[in-house]
């Protein structure tokens, strides 16, 4: 038998759901080790409660394996799964009181019914709720279903406990409160906990390791130290805390020039690498203005108890600032930050890419629209017979059944117009992200996914058309 | 001028006194009174000394009951599905099994009656089984409509819950779905048994010889009988309000009867 110190492991898990094609986890993989807080963090249709549902045996992964102490457990159903789950809206049984709730799992396993007592007693114990035993569900406040149904499954004593979004209807005091009596209770019990939720902080605060998530992807897993401090990718960045982001380029050795400014940096890049520079509100220093890397006109100042917000801009970039001391919008000011307080990611590879169809009359087709352009004149050594059949550099005629044509195009030679007929194709703005001085824009289609960069700020869930110019694309020919 | 909300409730409130409250102390009174007009309790005596009459009170309840219990059998299953389906047209599916109560009463059963002809070749073969069929066939989208409210409406999460807790997908039935399915089921029942207990025309319309309590008090009062009738009606509705009363009042019953 093969010996793991992994309770868990997600292999290459993709789910595609059948009734609507949607992919909503691609590619997962993951490590649990025994006794981990591990928790999926993501905003809503991330793919993390899917991941959730899989491991706990409610859905089945398209593709892919998920191993339990080395054993694929994938053709098990939930009830034959040593796992349970506290459920988002705590789903309990509303016939039947809260002994009779907390019972039911042991009652499957046919326990005897004075160690079910007694085991009752103390889970009820464990979460103060002592004397419960005879209430009836529709008694007991939000916190206390809350409480009732970690109850319910620590009962069981599971292997792995799943928490998916268990606080997410409490209020934020509450919510504080359970935050840290879950964390107790898993330091108490040692029992695996992998738990769901969208929020950063309360991620931050209980998890021992975190996997960011969007559109179905890892993005990064790592310690909340990791994740807070060494974002590995500009979403992780934007969604964990606040942050300013920009894009930029390595100028030298140890040297990045993004806000229209260059700074002094700890991250290694060669020379000339795309990056985007990432700095933390209370890390930026005010300065007088000859003192500082950049300077700016304070655009906006507003009091948040703690600490200022101040907003600068400079040039075209805006950036945020947190400080002690205030400022008076209009100021011209300098700001600095330490070199180790910038933190420089590679840049994403935003080029966009589809396939294109070549149709019978030799004419590149996508969408249903027609590319203005023709194949002699992107397909390098090609030329078109009397025929009319065309041949490639090497002498072949293309076959255009057989043959399609992969297209390239830049997410800053994108442009997104209102006018739904103007563009190739139409899709919805379905991620946004700030980077100094442009916008970063997903925008999500029936075909494929398109990056677009655009300095004008559209709103999320715009209808957007995409217009792409036919000079700025690249192609290359490539088999079906 | 003004009216207070209550005033608006005056036209049912005469509606209600005038052809529910006067004709039911009219009943109560010929229930009790003789030809002659003289108070009497031996319409009530008579009635449970009849072999007769307790033959047909007996039978309409077995009747009844065997309707009621196609009728679950039929209803379950398809509002079961239709409940826990994700499909989008699903409504639309329901609506089909309510569609036939939108055709012509008498028109519905006398197709069913050239249907059973053309089965059974002599319709007087089988009185018992044909009364079944013929309830059932009218009464089928009163047991379906509560049962497909009440599950479409469960918490799809308590299922889950009960396999996560190891229950497998009988026992998660047995002991999750089933008891909180059980408010649908109880105003199905009540839904159809009532009128099975007492509905008439559909044995009538199919020649059936079937003799229930409805089929008796027609009788009685056909035979001009108004007391020995009224007496029965009275019997009848006690029955009803004891059976509602036991089965949970019809909080169900009206949310199911809405869709109609």
């Amino acid at each position: 038998m093969e010996t793991t110190e992994n309770i868990i492991e997600l292999r290459h898990i993709t789910k595609v759901f059948e009734d609507d094609g949607f992919t909503a986890v691609k590619d997962f993989n993951l490590e649990v080790k025994r006794g981990e807080f591990v928790t999926f963090l993501g905003p809503s249709g991330c793919g993390k409660t899917t991941t959730l549902r899989m491991i706990a045996g409610f859905d089945v992964p398209t593709s892919g394996d998920i191993l339990l102490n080395g054993k694929s457990i994938i053709g098990l159903p939930p009830y034959k799964r040593p796992i349970n789950t506290v459920f988002q809206r705590y789903a309990l049984f509303p016939h039947m009181n809260i002994y009779n709730n907390i019972a039911f799992g042991l009652r499957q396993k046919k326990t005897p019914e004075a160690e079910i007592a007694r085991k009752v007693r103390k889970v009820l114990d464990l979460v103060d709720l002592e004397g419960f035993e005879a209430r009836s569900v529709s008694t007991l406040s939000g916190g206390q279903q809350q409480r009732i149904a970690i109850a319910r499954a620590l009962v069981n004593e599971p292997e792995i406990l799943l928490l998916d979004e268990p606080l997410g209807a409490l209020d934020l005091k509450m919510r504080k409160e359970m935050q840290l009596e879950l964390k107790a209770m898993h330091d108490k019990l040692g029992i695996t906990f992998i738990y769901v939720t969208h929020d950063q902080e309360e991620a931050l605060t209980m998890s021992d390791k975190i996997v960011v998530m969007n559109e179905g992807k890892t993005q990064q897993i790592g310690t909340p130290e990791d994740i807070y401090n060494e974002p590995a990718t500009a979403f992780v960045a934007d969604f964990i805390g606040e942050s300013n982001i920009f894009g930029g380029v390595m100028t030298g050795k140890l040297l990045a020039r993004f806000c229209g400014g260059e700074f002094q940096c700890v991250d290694d890049f060669p020379e000339g690498t795309h990056i985007t520079a990432v700095v933390r509100p209370e890390d930026v220093e005010l300065t007088a203005p000859r003192l500082g890397t950049i300077r700016g006109v304070v655009d906006s100042v507003i009091f948040k108890g703690m600490h200022y917000e101040i907003t600068v801009l400079s040039g075209k970039n805006e950036m945020v600032i947190q400080s002690v001391n205030s400022a008076r919008p209009g100021d011209l000011v300098g700001m600095r930050v330490d070199p180790e307080n910038i933190h420089i990611i590679r840049a994403e590879d935003h080029t966009n890419t589809f396939y294109a169809d070549i149709n019978a009359a030799h004419r590149l087709e996508y969408n249903g629209h027609k590319l203005e352009t023709s194949l002699t004149r992107i397909i390098k050594g090609s030329k078109r017979m009397e025929d009319g059949s065309i041949l490639d550099g090497n002498g072949e005629i293309i076959d255009p059944s057989r043959m399609r044509v992969l297209v390239s195009i830049g997410p800053e030679d994108i442009e997104m117009t209102d006018e739904q007929d103007a563009g190739l194709i139409q899709g919805t703005i379905s991620n946004l992200i700030y980077l100094g001085d442009h916008y970063m824009y997903v925008i999500h289609t029936d075909l494929e996914d398109f990056v677009v960069y655009d300095e004008d700020l559209w709103n999320m869930d715009d209808r957007v058309s995409l217009i792409m110019p036919v000079e700025k694309m690249s192609f290359a020919l490539r088999k079906k | 001028m003004h009216f207070s909300r209550k005033s608006l409730g005056i036209p049912y409130a005469v509606f209600l006194l005038v052809f529910v409250v006067l004709p039911l102390l009219v009943l109560v009174f010929y229930a009790f009174t003789n030809g002659q007009g003289q108070f009497t309790i031996s319409n009530f005596t008579g009635f449970f000394t009849d072999p007769n009459t307790l033959g047909t009170l007996f039978y309409s309840l077995l009747l009844a009951a065997v309707t009621t219990a196609v009728c679950l059998t039929l209803a379950y299953p398809t509002a079961y599905i239709l409940g826990t389906s994700k499909l989008k047209s699903r409504s639309v599916i329901v609506m089909l099994f309510v569609l036939p109560m939108w055709i012509n009463f008498s028109l519905r059963i006398t197709a069913l009656k050239e249907i059973l002809t053309i089965l059974e070749g002599n319709l007087a073969m089988y009185p018992f089984l044909n009364a079944v069929i013929g309830m059932t066939y009218d009464f089928l989208p009163f047991m379906i409509l509560p049962l497909y409210t009440t599950i479409s409406r469960l918490d799809g999460a308590l299922t889950e819950a009960a396999m996560d807790l190891g229950a497998d997908r009988t026992r998660t039935f047995l002991e999750v779905v089933l008891p909180l399915s059980l408010p649908g089921i109880l105003s199905g029942v009540s839904m159809v048994f009532l009128p099975a207990m007492t509905n008439y025309v559909v044995l009538d319309m199919l020649y059936n010889s079937t003799y229930i309590m409805g089929s008796l008090i027609g009788s009685y009062f056909s035979a001009y009988d108004w007391h020995g009738g009224s007496m029965i009606s009275l019997i009848l509705l006690a029955l009803i309000c004891i059976f509602t009363l036991l089965t949970g009042g019809s909080e169900e019953t009206a949310r199911g009867g809405a869709l109609l």
